[in-house]
């Protein structure tokens, strides 16, 4: 190594240093504790006991664990695509000469931005079986809103709903994308007498799909780690009834989310052993549907020139 | 044909943009009325006031009194009642601690993360250096690991050092550059020209200065972004908090409103709503004034990831 070398590398890594003692400290070391842990008996107060492969093995028998393992693919299932759709047809119709697209757009985001647990509150107002607006806007249609919150059929399609109202940040990304999409590629296509449906499927999601590939990962990384809205709508007090520990998860545990009920087992039950095996489960999950998600879609991303 | 697609388009468009709005506004209808309005099936769209018609003057009465008085005579006026952000303040209690803490940790944070991701992300990208690019690509995928799996060694950590229980577990490690940031900061940096830094050093400037006095000043917006996103990362936060913190004086807002919900049972839904606004506005209007840099920053984590 030359002398100029030798001095990069020192500054270098002078430079990167908040990052990597963030990294040793906050990063490194907690991944390998939590290895360590997930094959232990730990309740935080008294030293962990290793257990083998105890842990991994009681999470087979535990209904509550793929309870809440159904209910987020299941919530993850219907709010990701649902959310990536509508947020890519909102963007396509704001891509057109539309007056006002900014303020649209503003409009549009803005749900994403209102903090989760003041969105949550008015939620559970909205959503409220009996004083809330949202049966009573179905009411005009002569439609029987249900108990949103408290029948265990409509609490995931609840959390979907709100998950769904608060996808503008996706929306605003699609939409950056769409206006680097070179306009003459359309023009070509029009000379070609291409219609609004062919320059959709021909130009357009071939030129975003790169980002819909980073929209969709994102989804996946933190649909499956969802917790805020299922704490805060169906283990506060409105339900009532029961210690905290029981309440959470709603009627009959049908929106205990899979990071909810890690959440539970660290902090309720003091189970930091479990709860770490949980988590390992949860990195495992997501980096096989991210590899799945990586592999089927790997033929139809198009970047551009490579 | 084309007429009429664009009457729908703008139909659409209208009625989404509602659909969105809908939630909020009717978090401010409930937070400024009166509690019996909260309460009727079908909804009070509107907060009022009822008044009945007496010899050419209005009085007020109750609306419980209404079928007393001939339909004719009564005068209904929206009337907001902004007294419940008080009374919400005052029932919330420690509301003034809330605030006071939860802007702490935005100031702090917001300044580790601005200094910190800015001297990472020109390590990163301005020096040359042996085995830059691997611990990068290191720095990337731990982006990867979702938070569960360090939540409960961090909790651990922080508990053997006597922090639960303290605000530092929020803030400390903002200071220490979080990858995700870095990694928004490098793609800007990339951008500058190579020869600005070449002929500084030529000029026999320090790589210090290089930084601070050419680098920083060219990427202001980008900084603003970050620092942005921090301040509305730390505002909303939830289970951050709620992991850590354990006295109610030391709770953040998002904490508060929520401890709040649990404890009143969700019956007084005027004033939740009320505090809920209250927890909502800053951020609105923050984005309001900041929203070029916002939708930037936004569109520029998906075009470049």
């Amino acid at each position: 190594m030359s002398r100029g070398e030798r001095r990069n590398l020192w500054l270098g890594v002078a430079f990167v240093s908040p990052w990597v003692v963030g990294f040793l400290a906050f990063t490194l070391y907690p991944i390998l504790a939590s290895v360590y842990y997930s094959f232990c008996d730990y309740d935080v107060l008294s030293k962990p006991v290793w257990v083998g492969a105890l842990n991994y093995h009681d999470m087979v028998t535990d209904s509550a664990f793929w309870k809440s393992l159904y209910n987020t693919l299941y919530y993850t299932a219907f709010s990701l695509p649902l959310c990536l759709i509508i947020a890519l047809f909102i963007a396509v119709l704001l891509n057109q000469s539309v007056k006002g697209r900014s303020a649209f757009r503003a409009v549009y985001f803005l749900p994403s931005l209102v903090p989760v647990v003041a969105s949550c509150m008015v939620w559970l107002w909205i959503l409220n079986g009996n004083l809330g607006i949202l049966n009573s806007i179905l009411s005009w249609f002569h439609i029987q809103g249900p108990q949103w919150l408290a029948d265990e059929k409509w609490t995931k399609p609840s959390l979907i709903l709100m998950a769904i109202w608060a996808s503008g940040n996706t929306m605003v990304i699609y939409l950056a994308a769409l206006q680097d999409v070179p306009r003459s590629l359309y023009e070509s296509a029009e000379i070609d007498g291409g219609n609004a449906w062919t320059k959709f499927w021909h130009i357009t999601v071939p030129m975003i799909s790169p980002v819909i590939y980073f929209n969709l990962i994102m989804g996946i990384i933190a649909s499956l780690q969802t917790f805020a809205p299922a704490y805060i709508m169906f283990s506060g007090g409105a339900l009532g009834g029961g210690g905290v520990a029981q309440r959470a998860g709603g009627p009959n545990r049908s929106a205990l989310l899979y990071a909810l009920y890690l959440y539970q087992c660290a902090f309720d039950f003091h189970q930091m052993g479990y709860a770490s095996a949980m988590a390992w489960t949860l990195f495992l999950i997501i980096l096989f549907l991210t590899w799945a998600a990586t592999r089927s879609t790997r033929r139809l991303i198009y970047y551009g020139g490579e | 044909m084309r007429r009429l697609r664009r009457v729908l388009l703008y139909l659409i468009l209208a009625l989404g943009a509602f659909t969105c709005l809908l939630p909020l506004l009717w978090m401010l209808s409930t937070g400024l009325k009166p509690i019996e309005q909260t309460m009727t099936v079908p909804p009070t769209w509107f907060p009022y006031r009822l008044y009945v018609q007496k010899k050419g003057s209005l009085t007020e009465i109750k609306p419980a009194e209404a079928d007393q008085y001939p339909s004719d005579k009564l005068v209904k006026k929206i009337a907001p009642r902004w007294n419940n952000f008080g009374e919400a303040v005052r029932a919330m209690k420690f509301f003034p601690m809330y605030l006071k803490n939860t802007l702490i940790l935005c100031l702090l944070t917001v300044i580790g993360t601005v200094m910190s991701s800015a001297l990472a992300a020109y390590g990163f990208s301005r020096i040359q250096w042996r085995g830059r690019d691997p611990l990068f690509l290191i720095a990337l995928a731990t982006m990867m690991v979702p938070f569960p799996v360090t939540m409960v060694p961090l909790y651990c950590l922080f508990r053997s050092l006597g922090w639960i229980g303290t605000l530092k577990p929020l803030w400390v490690g903002s200071f220490f550059a979080a990858a995700y940031n870095v990694f928004l900061l490098r793609q800007f940096f990339l951008t500058i020209p190579r020869d600005l830094s070449e002929a500084a050093r030529i000029d026999g400037c320090s790589e210090f200065r290089i930084f601070c006095q050419i680098i920083l000043p060219l990427c202001k917006p980008a900084l603003m972004v970050v620092g942005l996103f921090q301040f509305m990362y730390t505002w909303n936060d939830f289970i951050g908090p709620l992991i850590y913190l354990t006295n109610q004086e030391d709770f953040t807002l998002a904490l508060g409103l929520q401890f709040f919900q649990s404890q009143q049972g969700g019956t007084e839904w005027h004033y939740l709503m009320a505090a809920s606004a209250l927890v909502a506005l800053p951020i609105i209007v923050l984005f309001f004034f900041t929203q070029k840099t916002f939708i930037e920053g936004i569109s520029l984590t998906g075009i470049k990831g």
